[in-house]
């Protein structure tokens, strides 16, 4: 058993396109989960049961079906009531961003629940609104408290977009299984994939590490 | 012109969905088991004071949590065959990622269990004569274990959604099989939906059976560890 | 000959000495209560007299027998030990998932390897020497702080130990649950047991102990029968410390 990476270096450039395809799909992802997510946070929080119920619904489903049944329903399925065809991006896009947004959800909610009761007391006693309260006294208070949770709610993000290789959307992976085909070298091929997520995810692991030990210091 | 719905090539094929849906369970099951006892095994080599045990735990832990499952799959079914001269069916590399996976977080959570357990439980175990292992099976791992089921069960619940990935190397799972019929009765919106609302019913009545439990245990005045 | 013998025990936590050179000789029979101010080391003494914590330098002797040699400890060994060596501390460490009668059999089940209806029969009768036989079945967080340290007493006497160690086992109790715990102490001393005592409670000291130690950076600063050292104190650091307890009363 000899290795031999470079038939994995002789392709630099499909593992680069694919590094993009696999950034630019966790940047939508994480931009768009995660504001959803506060909405939809805010929208569990709230007192309006019209507000309430749609918004707990959402999380429900989100968070209890798998992501790649996800995808591939936005993939195969979804495009049979629109009047267009969703590309590969978009459903992997679609299916990570609700699913992200379902569980981020959660964590502002319980971060937002998480602060004293006395500091919406003290908020409204100087006059504020709800909507002011919430923005410049619980939520900055809020975010440090959930900033753990979130960052490894980004790491799942970046694992999960592996996830849209299986439509065929360019990324790390599906580059790896490109080349592995290619030159017939899966040993190689799929470690320097692993190898490459592992370099991108180790410093956000050791980050939250970092995060939660503080946290949990601090509290 | 509005879509027909027409559910009956979905109702036809209602058979296959359920053989895929004994085989996800079977996998889920399956690598739980494994998971379970490589998790209690990782941790103990990890608080373990003997360097050539805890650093190889470490290193598995960390490359399982930091990597994403779908590349551990295909590394353990393309890759490892080759480096090791065996053979893997899909079930079977299902079984080995899974495991190893699910294994490298139960053994973080079986860690904040044990560490959670107060020193004076081992100070009492020991003034009675109890040795380290004595100790651990007896008096901390039974306190640790309850502390830790609502983690064990919110893992068990990701697992279950991460063996969807073995589609992809083409074990006959659920969502396999859902591939298969939207291929055959071209009927892909029926069979995925149909699809995608049992994974949520299985799931959601586990999720809720889990929120129960943790409940209960926060009635009792337990403690948890996540 | 000495049932426990210590020479020149030292303890290090990090860069601090707690123990500098103990020597110390208990003779069967003996009762001797250790006082000292907080931060004097007493709890480490005791915590090292059944290797709950490692001495770094000196040489314990247990009944004629060299335990060790230093830093080279068997984990058999020390088992041993403890079994022989009893001890009650100040938070209990009661098992919470065992009822009473269950936190006195563990040791005879689990070490002692006795079966269950004779591991239950001596626990029993345990409980009842401690006046808790009707609390056999009663899990810890249903027992007041006294009865969880009867229970932690039986725990320990069903080893049958030849010496028993209190490390402050009143300190964690509201005060008028004090008293029943000390009137537990006091029939075991009635019975001429061997044992050491860390304590707040200078009174029960002077009436229950042969033998009092004061305890002082690291090291026995004065020793001697209770009259000695509690009625006509030698040092001056002895005077001071019984003056700051003015609870003190004969």
């Amino acid at each position: 058993m000899k290795w031999d990476f470079a038939s994995v270096f002789d392709n630099t450039d499909a593992l680069l396109a694919g590094a993009a395809g696999t950034l630019r799909l966790f940047a939508i992802c994480l931009v768009c989960g995660l504001s959803l997510g506060l909405v939809v946070g805010l929208g569990r929080y709230a007192r309006s049961k019209w507000l309430y119920w749609p918004a707990t619904a959402f999380v429900e489903f989100f968070r209890n079906t798998p992501v790649l049944v996800q995808i591939l329903w936005f993939y195969f399925a979804l495009p049979i009531l629109l009047p267009f065809t969703i590309n590969p991006l978009a459903a992997a896009a679609l299916g990570i961003s609700l699913n992200s947004a379902a569980f981020s959800a959660e964590i502002y909610r319980g971060g937002i629940q998480s602060i004293d009761k006395g500091q919406w007391d003290g908020a409204r006693a100087i006059g504020m609104g709800w909507g002011q309260a919430m923005r410049r006294i619980i939520l900055p208070q809020a975010i440090k408290r959930m900033l753990p949770a979130l960052t490894n709610r980004a790491i799942e993000i970046f694992k999960m977009s592996t996830l849209a290789s299986a439509v065929a959307y360019v990324e790390l992976l599906q580059q790896g299984k490109l080349i592995a085909s290619l030159n017939f070298n899966p040993i190689e091929a799929y470690t320097a994939v692993a190898v490459i997520f592992f370099v991108f995810l180790w410093p956000l692991v050791q980050f939250t590490y970092v995060l939660e030990r503080r946290l949990g210091r601090s509290e | 012109m509005a879509y027909q719905w027409d559910f009956t090539p979905v109702v036809a094929n209602a058979p296959l969905l359920a053989q895929g849906l004994v085989n996800t369970l079977k996998i889920t099951g399956v690598s739980l088991g494994c998971g379970l006892v490589l998790g209690l095994a990782f941790a103990l080599m990890r608080l373990s004071p003997r360097p050539w045990l805890r650093l190889p735990a470490g290193f598995v832990i960390e490359v399982f949590r930091t990597t994403p499952p779908l590349v551990q799959l295909f590394w353990v079914f393309f890759a490892l065959p080759l480096i090791a001269g065996i053979e893997l069916t899909p079930f079977m590399a299902a079984i080995v990622t899974f495991s190893i996976q699910s294994g490298a977080f139960f053994a973080e959570v079986f860690r904040a269990g044990i560490q959670s357990i107060e020193r004076g439980q081992w100070d009492g175990a020991r003034a009675i004569g109890m040795n380290h292992a004595q100790a651990m099976q007896r008096i901390i791992l039974p306190q640790a274990i309850k502390r830790m089921i609502p983690a064990f069960l919110e893992r068990s619940i990701e697992l279950m959604k991460t063996t969807t990935l073995v589609a992809t190397i083409a074990y006959a799972d659920l969502l396999f099989e859902a591939n298969e019929i939207s291929q055959k009765t071209f009927r892909p919106l029926e069979t995925f939906t149909v699809v995608a609302l049992i994974y949520f019913v299985v799931i959601f009545v586990v999720s809720l059976l889990a929120r129960q439990l943790e409940r209960r245990l926060a009635v009792s005045g337990e403690n948890t560890v996540h | 000959m000495s049932l426990l013998q210590v020479r020149g025990l030292t303890k290090r936590f990090g860069k601090t000495d707690v123990l500098r050179g103990i020597d110390l000789d208990v003779q069967p029979g003996e009762r001797i209560a250790i006082l000292g101010a907080s931060g004097s080391g007493k709890s480490t003494l005791l915590r090292c007299l059944n290797f709950m914590e490692m001495p770094d330098v000196g040489t314990v002797t247990l009944d004629g027998k060299v335990i060790g040699p230093s830093g080279k400890y068997r984990e058999s060994e020390l088992t041993q030990v403890r079994q022989r060596v009893g001890m009650v501390f100040q938070q209990f460490n009661l098992f919470p998932h065992m009822t009473a009668v269950g936190n006195v059999m563990e040791g005879l089940r689990t070490v002692r390897r006795q079966s269950k209806a004779e591991a239950r029969t001596r626990a029993e009768k345990e409980l009842a020497r401690v006046g808790l036989a009707d609390k056999a079945e009663t899990y810890p967080a249903h027992l007041s702080g006294g009865q969880k340290q009867r229970v932690a007493i039986a725990r320990a006497l069903a080893m049958d130990p030849e010496m028993l160690l209190f490390d402050e086992p009143t300190s964690a109790l509201d005060p008028e649950l004090v008293g029943e715990v000390l009137n537990v102490i006091r029939s075991l001393a009635d019975e001429g047991r061997t044992m050491l005592l860390v304590t707040h409670e200078l009174g029960f000291a002077y009436h229950v102990a042969t033998r009092i130690i004061f305890l002082a950076d690291g090291t026995i600063h004065e020793q001697g029968t209770p009259d000695e050292v509690l009625k006509n104190p030698r040092q001056e650091r002895t005077r001071a410390f019984l003056a700051s307890h003015k609870q003190f009363s004969f």
